[in-house]
Formats: structure tokens, C-alpha cells, sequence
């Protein structure tokens, strides 16, 4: 087990190596750079030679990749150049922001959705499953902007019932220990801030959620569904077992595995993948700063943050296959 | 009066869409408290399905069950699932074909047999997991403690059978179902599951239905003998004398198929022509008469009634092994 979570650290090198050439190269290709963004169209030819000499972007590309490199071995990602902050500063100050953003959907789409496939296999071919089916093909159907944007509209500009941007209001005067805006509420028993943060979580959640909502539906049924005709099953039936236990110990237990190994993967599409969703709502998480940094052409933030989020993907994934060879004595990891 | 009664018993699958099956079509036997009796017949003609019907594990829809199957005074086919499960597992115990298949890959099998005796022998705790390794014990488990902690997969086939049986035989019941449990396992395992299985039941009194397609099987343990053939029976006689005189041309067929040391004299291992698939529905003659080579006119129009002798050796036959002609 620790040899296995050693190699699949080491293997994250050459990942993280080949990751950082192709960032490099395909950032460098991008169209216009950060003095278009600084600058704006007025700015004179000079100027711009001006600034791209400052930031070192007159230099070959492989210079620049060797100095990125050199202070990269010093686990330093560079300054962002619209904020002038460390990027490192930068993202451990956003990343919260999408983890309990992310942490949220995935409440929601565990919550509903296994219950909602677990019921549908169950009374399978009733109106129930007809419509859950349905409804989680929807859900992989309709964009995410999309639903953020009506979600924003009806809820929060019409009914008014939720907030419609940010993490938190900006009358509550908060302290922020952790970044981790719930967390710190209740560490700093300021509950106000805690349940305004809580608030603010809702509707982006339901727009994140949806995705994974609607694949969990449709893994629990077909594997609810599969459990159900197990010959292990029918002798724990043949025991004279309760229906309970014959559901909790038997079919449930065994159902979760292939479930335990999508939330995991879903976590960790989510975690780098609320781009959208935190755009559409002024949610400062990763995803926001990472969209704004490709219209400023802040290379150094774009290549940092994505490192990272190479880095947290792969971890995830790691406690996802370990977690995995704990829940199913059958699986060993080497 | 038998501990088992079945009479008529019939099982049709009815399913959108999809043709009507009789897999059990008027299926009667009994069996007494101590006794063991086979089902014997190739596969697909209704073994399983008589027995999960007897378990009232049939899938709750779709399956249509027909007839009475008595235990002890109580109609079983009549019980509804509560009490069912109260008999299942206690008085009535079954023991499946696919040992593997048949545990819970991500329990114990301490668990697996601990939670029988929690659900029907009222034990918790330590007292029960001291009877699961007396049982895992007794059914020939070597270092019973250990094992109790280990996983189906780390058990081998013949372990996981005798697990299996351990788990059928923690309460004791008085019926024991066991539906082919050593087709799936060596030929040497084979033998000494049977032997466990033997010995059980003698020991507790228990009765045993044992379900196989290999006559072999039960030529060394069976006090009665049913050979099914498309979900009816069409023989039935004590072992020795269907063995020694057998009437009915298709259980002459499964006794020729059967692999036997003493074949030098010339004899050999025959299997029966055709295959399950030609079958006559049996409203319209003998299901068999499409493989059979003693098939007269007489064996199609009308289904064949089962005949009776003086012996308590019935068969279902219009023109039967003459008792002379040995197999
Ligand atoms: N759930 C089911 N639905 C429809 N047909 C079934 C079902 N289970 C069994 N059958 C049919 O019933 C017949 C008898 O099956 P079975 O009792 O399993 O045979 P075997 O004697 O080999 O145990 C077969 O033709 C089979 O196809
Ligand atoms: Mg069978």
C-alpha cells in the first residue's frame, strides 16, 4: 500500500513535466499577450516591446521555460501580473472558495441522487424510475451556464430568495483565518457569517450538482439493478434475513462500490471544473480568477493554477483508489 | 404423514413480450423427516425452479405458482413473505450450486454466518460467533477462527462450499435443499462435499432434497429417487430399484450417460440423442417421445399418465423398459 501511493506520487513528476512543456507552448501561441490586456488597442509599439521586455517575454521561449523551470524546483510559481501577488498567495486564497463550492455540489448530487437511483431500481419500470431516468439525462444535457443562469434569474433576481454573486455579503465583516468561509464562521463563532456564507453556496451548488446529480442517478440504478439478480442475494434471502439487512448489508454495500469510485472521479472533475459556474455567479474560486487570468493573459497565473490543479486532481484520485481497496476486500493495491 | 408434501405443484413465467414457459408443470413428491430424496433431470427442466418455488424465492413478478407444497401442516405456498422469512433459513435451508457466487464477496464469512444465527437463534456477540466456528468446524473448516475474519475470496471452491452448507445447517432445519452443490466444484472435492453433506443429515436427522443432473451423484446417498424431464416427473422409485429396473426410456438414458469404472464389458458411455430443446409441450404426448427410440403411435396425442406399481415405483410411459432389458 505505501509503495503504491510512493509510485503513483513519483509518476506524478513526469506528468507534472510534460503538463508544464504543453501549458508552456500552447499559452505562448495564444493570441495577443499581456500587454494587449494592460495596454487596451491604444497602446503604441514601443509601450508594448516595453512591457513584454520587463515581464521577460522577449526572450526565447526556452530561456523563459528555464527560468519557469529553475524557480519552479524552489516551489515558487511566480507573480501574478494583473494582481502583482504571488500566484501561490493567490490560490490558497481562492482554492477554498471552489472546494466548499465543490463540496456543496457533491452534497446535493450524493444526497438526492443516490437515494433517487437506489428507489428507482427498486420499483423498477414504475413512473418513478421512467421519470429519474429522464430527469438525470436532462441533467447531462442541459449546459451548466445555462442552468446557473436561470437558476440566478428566478431565484435570485425574481423570487429574490437567494443572493445572486459572491461568497458572502459584504455588510457582514467577517474574519477569515482558513479562507474557508463556513469553516471560519464557525470557528470564530460569528454564525451569521457562517449561514450568510451557507446562503451564498446554495445556487451555484444546484448548478454544479447537476452533472454529477444525474450520473450518480443512473450508476446507483444500474448497479442497484445488477446487485438485485446476485446470487449472494438470493442466499442472504434464503437465510430468512429481514429486509433490511438483505438491503443494508447485501445489496447496498456491494452497489456503493462502482458508485464510491464515480464520486470520486466526479470530485475531482468538479474541484477544476467550476470555471462556469463561479463566472456565473461572482463566486471568487479558483475557476473565476483562472477566467479572468486567460483574458489578461497572466501566464504565470494560468500556468500555476493549472499545475496545482493537476497536482489536487491527481491526489484526489489517489485517495480515491485507496479508499476503494479499503471498501472492497477484493481489491489490493500494489 | 411425509414432512414435505408436494402435490402438483406448477410454475409458469409469464412475461411481457416474451413466450409463456412452463418450467414446473404438475410436479408432485414428498419426502420424509430423515430421508433423503433426488431430483434428478438435465438442465433446464425445472429443478431450480421447484425449489425456489418451495423457498418462495421466485422473482415476485412474472412467476405464477400453482399446486400445494405441505411442510409439517404449514402450506408454504400460501405463506406470505414475512412468515416465509421466519421458515427460510431455520426450518427450511438451501444450499446453491455457484459457492463463489453464492457469498457476499465484500463480508466476512463470519459475518455470513453469524447473521443467520442472530436472525433465528436469538445469539449476539461473542456466543455467536463461538457457534459460527463450532459450525465451520464441523463441516470440516480447518483453523475455524481465523477463517471467520477472511473474505469468500480467500477461500478455496471446496472451503467455500462447505461455508455454504455451514451457513444452511446453523439452525438446524428440519429440510435441506441442496440444488446441485458440486457441479460447480473438482471431482475430488466432489466426493467429499457429498460425503459432508451424507453425514449431516444423518447425524441430525435432517431431510434432504438433492437436486442434480448427474444420477452418479445420488447412486451412493438417495433413499428416493424423482427424475424430471420438462418440468414433470416421469419416474420415481426407490434408488435401488430404479438403478436395478429402471422403466422409463430417459432414465435408462441418464444411467447409460452416467461415467462408471466397471465399463469393460464393452459398454459404452452413451448420451441421449437431441437435446433438451426438442420437446413436445405435454398436452400434446410424451415431451419426450422427440428423442426417445421406444416411441410408439400411442406416445403422441395425449399426455402419458404416470403409472403406478406394486412396488411404489411409478413411471410416465406408454411403452416402458421391459424390467428384463437392464440398462
Ligand atoms: N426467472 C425466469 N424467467 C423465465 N423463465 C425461467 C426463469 N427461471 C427459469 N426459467 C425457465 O424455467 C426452466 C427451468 O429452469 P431451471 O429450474 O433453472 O432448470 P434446472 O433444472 O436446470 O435447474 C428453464 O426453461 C428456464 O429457462
Ligand atoms: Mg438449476
Amino acid at each position: 500500500m505505501f509503495r503504491f501511493i510512493v509510485r503513483r506520487l513519483l509518476l506524478l513528476i513526469p506528468t507534472l513535466f510534460g503538463l508544464s512543456i504543453l501549458l508552456f507552448v500552447w499559452l505562448h501561441r495564444l493570441p495577443g499577450g499581456p500587454e494587449t490586456a494592460i495596454l487596451g488597442e491604444r497602446g503604441t509599439p514601443e509601450m508594448r516591446a516595453q512591457i513584454r521586455r520587463s515581464l521577460g517575454l522577449d526572450e526565447p521561449l526556452l530561456m523563459q521555460y528555464g527560468r519557469f523551470m529553475k524557480r519552479l524546483l524552489q516551489l515558487d510559481l511566480g507573480t501574478s501580473i494583473s494582481t502583482k501577488r504571488e500566484v501561490t498567495t493567490e490560490f490558497i486564497q481562492r482554492f477554498p472558495g471552489t472546494v466548499e463550492l465543490t463540496i456543496t455540489a457533491m452534497v446535493i448530487a450524493i444526497g438526492v441522487g443516490i437515494p433517487l437511483g437506489y428507489l428507482a431500481a427498486r420499483r423498477s419500470g414504475s413512473i418513478l424510475d421512467h421519470a429519474s431516468v429522464g430527469g438525470s439525462l436532462l441533467g447531462t444535457c442541459i449546459p451548466i451556464f445555462f442552468l446557473a443562469y436561470v437558476l440566478k434569474a428566478v431565484f435570485a433576481e425574481w423570487l429574490g430568495w437567494f443572493p445572486a454573486i459572491g461568497r458572502q455579503d459584504s455588510s457582514i465583516d467577517a474574519t477569515h483565518p482558513t479562507n474557508f468561509f463556513v469553516l471560519d464562521g464557525l470557528l470564530t463563532r460569528e454564525w451569521d457569517a457562517a449561514a450568510d456564507a451557507i446562503w451564498h453556496l446554495i445556487l451555484p451548488g444546484l448548478a454544479l450538482a447537476s452533472i454529477p446529480f444525474a450520473i450518480l442517478v443512473r450508476i446507483t440504478r444500474a448497479s442497484v439493478l445488477e446487485v438485485l439478480g446476485e446470487d449472494f442475494v438470493r442466499t442472504a434471502e434464503a437465510k430468512g434475513l429481514t429486509e433490511r439487512v438483505v438491503r443494508r448489508r447485501h445489496v447496498l454495500r456491494n452497489a456503493m462500490l462502482p458508485v464510491a469510485t464515480s464520486i470520486g472521479l466526479l470530485t475531482g472533475l468538479l474541484l477544476s471544473g467550476a470555471v462556469l459556474t463561479e463566472t456565473v455567479f461572482g463566486f471568487s474560486g479558483i475557476g473565476l480568477f483562472l477566467y479572468e487570468a486567460i483574458s489578461n493573459r497572466d501566464y504565470p497565473v494560468l500556468q500555476g493554477f493549472i499545475l496545482l490543479i493537476a497536482v489536487i486532481f491527481t491526489l484526489v484520485n489517489l485517495a480515491v483508489d485507496v479508499s476503494y481497496s479499503l471498501i472492497d476486500p477484493r481489491v489490493r493495491v500494489r | 404423514m411425509a414432512l414435505l408434501d408436494v402435490e402438483d405443484l406448477s410454475v409458469t413465467f409469464r412475461r411481457r413480450g416474451q413466450r409463456t414457459v412452463h418450467a414446473v408443470d404438475g410436479v408432485s413428491f414428498s419426502v420424509d423427516a430423515g430421508e433423503v430424496v433426488a431430483l434428478v433431470g438435465e438442465s433446464g427442466c425445472g429443478k431450480s425452479v421447484t425449489s425456489l418455488a418451495l423457498m418462495g424465492l421466485l422473482p415476485r413478478r412474472g412467476a405464477q405458482v400453482g399446486g400445494s407444497a405441505n411442510f409439517d401442516g404449514t402450506e408454504l405456498l400460501a405463506l406470505d413473505q414475512r412468515s416465509m422469512r421466519d421458515i427460510r433459513g431455520k426450518d427450511v435451508a438451501m444450499i446453491f450450486q455457484d459457492p463463489l457466487s453464492s457469498l457476499n464477496p465484500v463480508i466476512p464469512i463470519g459475518i455470513q454466518v453469524t447473521e443467520v444465527l442472530v436472525r433465528h437463534r436469538g445469539m449476539s456477540g461473542d456466543a455467536a460467533r463461538k457457534e459460527a466456528a463450532n459450525l465451520l468446524d464441523r463441516v470440516g473448516i480447518p483453523d475455524p477462527r481465523r477463517r471467520l475474519k477472511e473474505y469468500p475470496h480467500q477461500l478455496s471452491g471446496g472451503m467455500r462450499q462447505r461455508a455454504l452448507i455451514a451457513i444452511a445447517v446453523a439452525c438446524q432445519p428440519r429440510l435441506l435443499i441442496a440444488d446441485e452443490p458440486t457441479t460447480a466444484l473438482d471431482v475430488t472435492i466432489q466426493a467429499q462435499i457429498l460425503e459432508l453433506l451424507k453425514e449431516l443429515v444423518r447425524d441430525s436427522n435432517t431431510a434432504l432434497i438433492m437436486i442434480t443432473h448427474d444420477l452418479g451423484v445420488v447412486a451412493g446417498m438417495c433413499d428416493m429417487i424423482n427424475v424430471l424431464y420438462a418440468g414433470r416427473v416421469v419416474e420415481s422409485a426407490r434408488r435401488k430399484e430404479l438403478f436395478a429396473a429402471p422403466r422409463h426410456p430417459y432414465t435408462v438414458g441418464l444411467l447409460r450417460s452416467i461415467p462408471r469404472l466397471d465399463v469393460g464389458r464393452g459398454e459404452k458411455l452413451t448420451p441421449i440423442r437431441g437435446s433438451v430443446r426438442d420437446v413436445l409441450p405435454w398436452s400434446e404426448g410424451c415431451a419426450f417421445a422427440p428423442r426417445c427410440d421406444r416411441r410408439i403411435d400411442a406416445s403422441i396425442g395425449e399426455p402419458p399418465p404416470m403409472v403406478p406399481t406394486h412396488t411404489g415405483h411409478s413411471y410416465r410411459c406408454v411403452n416402458p423398459v421391459p424390467v428384463e432389458e437392464k440398462a
